[in-house]
């Protein structure tokens, strides 16, 4: 474990977990250790994200010149992976490529291999942040600390963990790993029917994580030896020898749950099923740098370049790449089958519309601080999910049905919207107006078209991006807040409520600071994320732009609307209400100054070191588009 | 017959034969021990399992082969196929016993297995105290009793040895399950489950008398020939023989009641509840682990996978596997989502367990239902989930005996094991309902548990042999194991609702006293327990994450069957036939050079080629689950 940024990223994912274990150890009846223990666990993940992002920013890419190609350029995880695998087994790694893997079934070519770049890093530091804040608003949880501290933890190292992996199988174990702590702390610490709403959770997410197991498996029985760089190769035949059986270099099959090689071969099967030479093969790739190196070289004689010509188009001609571009994963039925397998595994994970049920179950019974987690980071892993596997892995479904997503990620706007508007309960509101925002996401990935609006495609990509983002920061702003009116009033029907602003004036500001942000109201984060998904969707469908847009309308109506029930007006019985306490204070500061920041700053804070790896995943996507 | 024995072969085989033969020992040990000591005989139990075990683990190393101080004969397998009578066999089994029995790794994973897990049960019921003082000898009698029984199923290659396999599993456990005499659900689950088991037994003896009528024999690997050469494909169709049909579903039945397949599953609920938790452990693991194995040789001759029939690609087997493999994909669709489906209505937790059981025999035989062809043209099928299987067999046995034995702690504890006294348990009973949470979460197949890679790597097998059968063009195979997959997929959400709803009654509802405020009564927790519980736990758990090296040994397990030996002979079509109709002759007239009788002495036999190890355990040709890797003799 020599690798720099590995230890960086272990000790991100694992810090929590260890933190968990430690908390075995605190006798009986000591809730206040347990708890300061737990902030400390979550406060050092969170320091130490926050250290090993700026080690991420400074090494990939360069701060004084972000313009420069080759910074850029190493903010793909496709362009480091083909360093990484470029030189033999011998050949040293680079520490500071933030990719790094260690074998860990051998039979299987699971790796613990975790990466980190543009799309993963805000979506990582969110979630410490989250959990950081989300710890504090726990403070008040008595019942059974020690339990609820452990699972609180043990969730944030699935969390992290999901968004560090780049194996597949070590994704998903993530992904499962966190279901488990989520089900008993709905269960355990909830609401009245938290026992429903708890076995909801679990049920829907287990079956969209089969659908996401089948895929895996499907991916992984493809033979990738063509798009494997020499050191997996090197990796392959070294296992087959310890199991006995020797096979030369070009024979051996490699499978592989490597998310980037699996992307590799996704495009590959974008190209193929567009009727275009496959030039992601790892032999097209090298011949083709070598190519553009002697073309730019002046020094370099006509021969030569007729020659490195030659050898790549031998690379596109080599017959065994022919043939095993017959496997099932390169045929149409398949990467509809698996996209939509995905898609739906996924999906329920966002919400999209159909499988949204469960999430207003969950965030009405979770306490507040897991309404937080939820709706902050759970429902970014849906999305990230889309963004890092549906779509790179099966583009040519993702793009012939990509009028479907984008139909759903409407379907998404309004539906939410209006049933936020129809809620009386406080915290099914935000829920609701949460499978409103998430529809933003899915509609920003979908708008896919042609080569020439790819310019587009990565408007709603980042967009995207920043609405999960925003999300997270605004929807978790409002849960706390909801929190914090439960905590005195006991009950959150909003009807109920009037004239607050008069005893909790502090409180209605923070609240009509964060709501605006979440209506999207220019300069605030909201508005960032919204308006580039719907501008990229004007040259996508125009009536989808249009209904996404006069969503707006609605969602302004019932944030404004819930405001005025909420705090306008006068009533005696909240009188003596105490205005928000200095936790609570800590608690929600910085949400608030980020959902302001985000929308004065978005390129310094996020976009500058975000949109590389996003348009660039968007690049070599669209560019195989018919 | 005696002159004929070769005492130097005989030394040799019941070497092979040593584990059992202790476990034999170690029950007249019992039995005499009575009079003249009347202490608890857990310790002694142990050991002898132990020494057993350890003989079995000596052999798994190959070392016990040097102890017969003669080189190894690789006796030549009785064939009825055509191959050619003089090359000899290079693979590693042995048949033992004149042929009764085989010797080769996957029975001696077995047996590994089944000592280890005897070992483990041993341990448990001296921490919980079910047999008394009194009552030991006679315990572990039985319990040792069925263990070599299920050691003999699991390495019998005769239906009359399958047979005496099945019983000798059987009665102890039938007196095994009526153990708690004074209680009426005991003796009601112990007289149901003899009633079941005869009933199955006689059928299954019908069906066996059937077969070997119409063969003239009972050694498996002829009767499979004569079967799949009955299945003759003709220009209009298969033509069936009924007889022969019923046979074999008759021999099936046998099996499917000690697998409790769907719909020879009804005894298994009422047994497990009345029997006492550690029995029911006992009996839900080491049975089917047996039966699995059982089931997995039959499978494994009749779609011609075994060496010992040494098929080739012809249209007879194609045939064959063409009504097996569905035939398998359906009973295990049935029994894994009947099994998930029943347990939900469940209130008791051994019947509730019990009913998991049902459903994780579904899910072990979607992965023998993974028959696949091989690439190569020539070649017959495989059978990659074999390995898959035996990795689900040990995971299940942490899982599975972990959950019987924190029942089992539990009912000591509280005297109850209805789900409805286990409110609020966790504040109770803390370490038990963690440990106890660990093991069910594992029989759901969350990761990292040991349950996850176990179910993980059925699917995989699922997936990749439904791609090979596409790729050979065949849809509807391909289908079904695909369909299969997608059935063991919704499982896990169906198994998800009743594993939970346990969680759920025991750390999420509460007890009258929690309501009123009051603290609840701790129960203890004995340190045994606790430590048993705890080891359990570990092991699903680390299984789970470091799973390399139980892979490694399953593969080992299945190296005869993975991986075929030596070139192909010319196509059974236009091989002389044996006569199927009278079943006149014994078997075929053996190779010239033999002696009489399927026995073979070491002169007659070929000397297998100097080999590292002795035995050679670990040799058998190139390895590699990608390809079929052949080695020429």
């Amino acid at each position: 474990m020599s690798e720099n940024d590995m230890l960086w990223m272990s000790a991100v994912v694992f810090i929590p977990a260890v933190f968990a274990l430690l908390l075995i150890f605190v006798p009986r009846g000591k809730e206040d250790i347990m708890r300061w223990l737990s902030l400390a666990g979550t406060g050092l993940t969170l320091g130490v994200s926050i250290g090993a992002f700026i080690l991420f920013y400074s090494n990939v890419i360069d701060f004084n010149r972000g313009n420069d190609p080759e910074a850029r350029q190493r903010m793909s995880l496709e362009f480091r992976q083909l360093e990484y695998d470029g030189g033999g087994v011998s050949a040293p790694t680079n520490s500071g490529d933030w990719i790094s893997n260690y074998p860990w079934i051998d039979r299987f070519n699971i790796k613990y291999y975790l990466g980190a770049d543009g799309i993963s890093m805000p979506l990582v530091l969110l979630t410490t942040l989250l959990s950081f804040l989300a710890m504090i608003a726990s403070w008040k949880i008595d019942k059974f600390v020690r339990g609820y501290c452990m699972l609180f933890l043990l969730l944030e190292t699935g969390m992290l963990g999901t968004f560090l992996a780049l194996d597949f199988f070590l994704f998903y174990i993530f992904w499962e790993l966190m279901l488990l702590p989520m089900y008993f702390l709905i269960g355990v610490w909830g609401g009245p029917r938290r026992e429903y709403a708890a076995i909801k959770f679990f049920l829907y997410t287990l079956l969209g994580s089969v659908f996401i197991l089948i895929a895996l498996l499907a991916f992984y029985f493809t033979d990738v030896r063509d798009f494997a760089g020499p050191r997996t190769k090197a990796e392959a035949v070294a296992a087959a020898k310890s199991e006995g059986r020797t096979v030369a270099e070009n024979q051996v099959e490699i499978h592989s749950f490597d998310l980037v090689v699996l992307q590799r071969i996704g495009k590959a099967a974008l190209q193929k099923l567009n009727d275009q030479p496959v030039t992601t093969s790892f032999a097209a790739i090298q011949a083709k740098e070598n190519l553009d190196k002697l073309k730019r070289d002046k020094k370099a004689t006509a021969e030569d370049v007729h020659n490195a010509e030659a050898k790549y188009q031998a690379a596109l001609d080599d017959s065994g790449l022919k043939k095993r571009l017959e496997q099932a994963f390169f045929q149409p039925w398949f990467q509809y089958t698996m996209f939509l397998f995905l898609l739906v595994g996924f999906a329920i994970k966002v919400p999209v519309f159909p499988f949204h049920t469960w999430l207003p179950d969950a965030h009405v019974e979770a306490p507040t601080p897991i309404s937080m987690i939820l709706a902050g980071v759970l429902l970014k892993m849906g999305g990230y999910g889309i963004i890092r596997i549906a779509y790179p892995i099966c583009p040519w479904a993702g793009q012939q049905l990509a009028y479907i997503v984008a139909l759903f990620g409407v379907i998404n706007i309004v539906y939410g919207a209006f049933a936020a508007m129809a809620q009386s309960d406080f915290k099914k509101l935000v829920a609701y107006s949460s499978v409103s925002h998430m529809g933003y996401v899915l509609l920003g990935i979908a708008v896919w078209s042609s080569p020439e609006h790819a310019q587009y495609w990565s408007w709603g990509m980042n967009g995207a991006m920043f609405q999960m983002i925003a999300h997270g920061i605004t929807s978790a702003g409002m849960f706390f807040l909801v929190g914090v009116i439960y905590d005195r009033a006991h009950h959150r029907r909003l009807d109920n409520f009037r004239g607050l602003y008069e005893p909790m004036p502090l409180y209605g500001g923070i609240s009509a600071i964060i709501f605006f942000a979440a209506m999207g109201l220019p300069g605030m984060c909201g508005f960032v994320g919204e308006f580039m998904v719907v501008l990229s969707t004007w040259n996508y469908n125009r009536l989808f732009a249009v209904l996404a847009a006069l969503t707006v309308v609605i969602t302004a109506a019932y944030i404004l609307w819930t405001i005025q029930r909420v705090f306008m007006g006068e009533n005696p019985q909240y009188k003596n209400y105490s205005d928000v306490s200095v936790r609570e204070i800590v608690c929600i500061l910085p949400l608030l100054i980020l959902s302001v920041a985000l929308g004065v700053l978005p390129g310094y804070l996020l976009l500058n070191w975000m949109e590389p790896s996003v348009t660039g995943l968007v690049d070599t996507l669209a560019r195989f588009t018919p | 017959m005696l002159p004929n024995i070769d005492l130097g072969q005989l030394w040799i085989e019941c070497l092979r034969f040593l584990p059992e033969l202790l476990a034999c020992g170690g029950i007249v040990l019992f039995l005499f021990m009575r009079f003249f000591d009347r202490s608890h005989m857990g310790v002694i139990a142990l050991l002898v399992t132990l020494l057993a075990l350890s003989v079995s683990l000596a052999q798994w190393t190959g070392r016990i082969d040097w102890l017969g101080n003669k080189p190894i004969e690789v006796l030549e397998a009785p064939r009825i196929t055509n191959s050619t009578p003089d090359e000899p066999f290079q693979g590693t089994f042995r048949p033992t016993f004149g042929g009764l029995l085989v010797y080769d790794h996957l029975t001696i994973f077995l047996r590994c297995f089944l000592y280890g897990f005897t070992a483990l049960v041993i341990w448990l019921t001296m921490t919980t105290g079910i047999p008394d003082r009194e009552d030991s000898p006679d315990f572990y009698c039985l319990l040792l009793g069925a263990t070599v029984g299920m050691v003999l199923m699991a390495s019998s290659t005769h239906l009359l040895m399958v047979y005496i396999g099945i019983e000798m599993a059987s009665l102890p456990s039938y007196a095994l399950a009526g153990y708690l005499k004074g209680r009426r659900a005991s003796s009601e689950a112990a007289l149901k489950y003899v009633v079941y088991g005869g009933g199955s037994a006689g059928i299954m003896l019908y069906g066996i008398s059937l077969l070997a009528g119409r063969f003239g024999t009972a050694y498996l690997p002829d009767v499979a020939v004569g079967l799949v050469h009955s299945f003759a494909p003709t220009s209009g169709g298969v033509t069936f023989d009924p007889v022969l049909i019923l046979a074999v579903l008759f021999v099936l039945i046998g099996v499917a009641f000690k697998l409790a397949v769907v719909p020879f599953h009804f005894w298994c609920p009422d047994v497990f509840e009345g029997a006492s938790a550690e029995v029911a452990g006992y009996l839900s693991i080491a049975s089917k682990g047996a039966a699995m194995a059982l089931l997995a040789r039959l499978v494994l001759l009749l779609c011609g996978v075994d060496p010992l029939v040494q098929p080739t690609f012809s249209a007879h087997w194609s045939v064959m596997v063409h009504y097996l493999l569905p035939a398998l994909a359906f009973f295990a669709a049935l029994t894994a989502t009947f099994g998930n489906l029943a347990a939900y209505l469940q209130t008791n937790l051994k019947r509730l367990l019990a009913y998991s059981t049902i459903a994780h025999a579904g899910y072990m035989l979607m992965g023998l239902a993974a028959i696949r062809p091989v690439a190569q043209p020539g070649e017959p099928f495989e059978l990659p989930g074999l390995q898959a299987v035996l990795f689900y067999l040990v995971a299940y046995l942490f899982m599975n005996l972990g959950a019987f034995a924190v029942t089992a702690y539990l009912r000591n504890q509280t005297g109850s094991e209805e789900l409805s006294d286990f409110r609020g348990l966790v504040r109770r009973s803390p370490w038990m309902v963690v440990t106890l949470s660990v093991f069910l979460l594992s029989l759901l197949g969350l990761p990292p548990l040991v349950g996850f890679t176990a179910k993980f790597q059925v699917f995989s097998v699922l997936w990749d042999s439904s791609q090979a059968w596409y790729r050979k063009g065949d849809t509807g195979m391909g289908a079904t194991l695909f369909g299969l997959l997608i059935v063991g997929g919704i499982n896990s959400v169906f198994s998800a609702v009743y594993y939970l709803k346990v969680l759920k009654v025991m750390i999420l509802e509460g007890r009258a006293e929690d309501l009123e405020g009051r603290e609840p009564v701790p129960l203890r927790e004995p340190i045994e327990a606790v430590v048993f519980s705890t080891i359990c736990a570990l092991a699903v758990f680390v299984l789970g994450i470091l799973w390399s090296p139980l892979d490694r040994f399953t593969r080992e397990g299945t190296d005869r069957f993975a991986w075929r030996v030596g070139p192909t002979a010319a196509d059974m079509m236009q091989a002389p036939q044996r006569g199927g109709g009278g079943g006149g002759g014994m078997r075929r007239p053996p190779p010239p050079g033999g002696g009489g009788g399927g026995m073979r002495g070491p002169e007659g036999g070929k000397q297998q080629p100097p080999r590292g190890g002795g035995g050679g355990n670990r040799g058998g040709g190139a390895k590699g689950p990608g390809g079929p890797k052949g080695q020429q003799p």
